[in-house]
């Protein structure tokens, strides 16, 4: 695993917390999603230059009694998830700048 | 030349918003005005106007799935038994049908839900109605009891529709329209607004109860139960932040109730 991994929030889609969950709807395809806590930190935090790695170590770890290791695994395996969804970015090198990152996988 | 001869419009009033129909037959501008009485308007200054063609009858069935897209920036609107244009920023649109009135109709409800979306608002599979002021929606599926609930109605509520609500956000909050979109009832609606002062998710029951809901199952309940058929990522988004923003700032409840009239004792 890649720990220089960067996610970032795909375009086209909306979000929005409600009621202590994150809600998001892709406008490609109306689909709505649902994140649950530990997801939701990874949305919000997914600013696309931040490394994986240490927006788990800042904001899982830092919040929740979870082996490094293990968090991140799980993070990673959630980002894929999402991003098998469309509505994260994955990359390997920093997506500063919304205009310039790839289009989500359809 | 009798006046009657002479009248090639009707300009048809939903939810504050006049839709001028021109069109070259005043057989069907009749047809029009029986379809939406009580949502006709005179001397009205419209917000949009379509011309209608009429093709010959038969032409495509309506049993197709609707297609509505953009395409250098008109709205391109399509379903088996009517093509329709609308060029949003001239505000004017043409509709190739026959001469019924329900593929016009399919034509006005998304027309309604594109213009609703930018301003924060939303068609609802529901029924509503207005009582002492204030407005109910009761958001349901096919067969969740909507059009029981409006048959249920005391005498002093006023059915705002049975079948497709028309929510839209205002300068000092959500007020609900009626509509001439019919359901089973087959009854237009009356043409009154009110503010909105609560939503029902509805569900059948052995009894009659109100429950709260969480915030994101009241979302949820309400996204579910929204008419939009544009593909359009940006208006889609918006209609979404739209729901949401709706479940912040109105009550949104659970109604489960079983058919007698003791339920509106519970609408309040």
């Amino acid at each position: 695993m890649n720990a220089n991994r960067y996610i970032a929030r795909a375009a086209n889609v909306a979000a929005r917390m409600i009621g202590g969950e994150m809600m998001i709807m892709s406008g490609a395809d109306s689909s709505l999603y649902s994140l649950n806590e530990t997801a939701s930190i990874l949305w919000q935090a997914a600013d696309g230059v931040t490394p994986l790695a240490q927006i788990v170590e800042q904001h899982i770890c830092a919040e929740y009694a979870v082996d490094p290791a293990t968090a991140l695994r799980d993070a990673a395996e959630l980002s894929e998830e999402l991003a098998r969804q469309g509505i994260l970015l994955l990359s390997e090198v920093p997506l500063p700048d919304p205009g310039t990152r790839p289009k989500a996988a359809p | 030349m009798t006046a009657a001869a002479a009248r090639s419009r009707t300009d048809i009033g939903i939810g504050g918003i006049t839709v001028r129909v021109r069109s070259s037959s005043a057989a069907f501008l009749q047809l029009l005005d029986e379809r939406y009485a009580g949502f006709i308007e005179r001397g009205a200054s419209p917000d949009y106007e379509f011309g209608v063609e009429l093709t010959p009858p038969g032409e495509g069935t309506a049993d197709d799935d609707v297609r509505v897209y953009r395409r250098n920036g008109r709205w391109q609107l399509e379903r088996g038994d009517f093509r329709a244009e609308w060029d949003p920023a001239a505000r004017r649109g043409r509709i190739r049908q026959s001469a019924n009135p329900y593929s016009i109709d399919t034509v006005l409800r998304i027309v309604h839900t594109l213009v609703l979306a930018r301003e924060g608002g939303f068609l609802l599979h529901a029924a509503s109605a207005v009582r002492n002021g204030s407005a109910f929606v009761f958001a349901g599926a096919s067969g969740a009891g909507k059009t029981t609930l409006s048959r249920l109605a005391p005498a002093d509520a006023g059915v705002l529709s049975d079948e497709i609500s028309y929510v839209r956000r205002e300068e000092n909050g959500y007020y609900a329209y009626g509509t001439p979109f019919a359901g089973e009832l087959a009854r237009v609606g009356e043409n009154l607004r009110a503010p909105l002062q609560a939503v029902y998710l509805l569900a059948q029951g052995a009894e009659n109860r109100v429950s709260n809901m969480g915030k994101a199952e009241a979302a949820r309940g309400i996204l579910a139960n929204i008419l939009f058929f544009a593909e359009d990522a940006e208006l889609v988004q918006a209609v979404f932040l739209s729901a949401l923003d709706l479940v912040e700032r109105v009550p949104v409840r659970r109604l489960t109730f079983r058919p007698d009239a003791a339920i509106w004792e519970l609408i309040r």
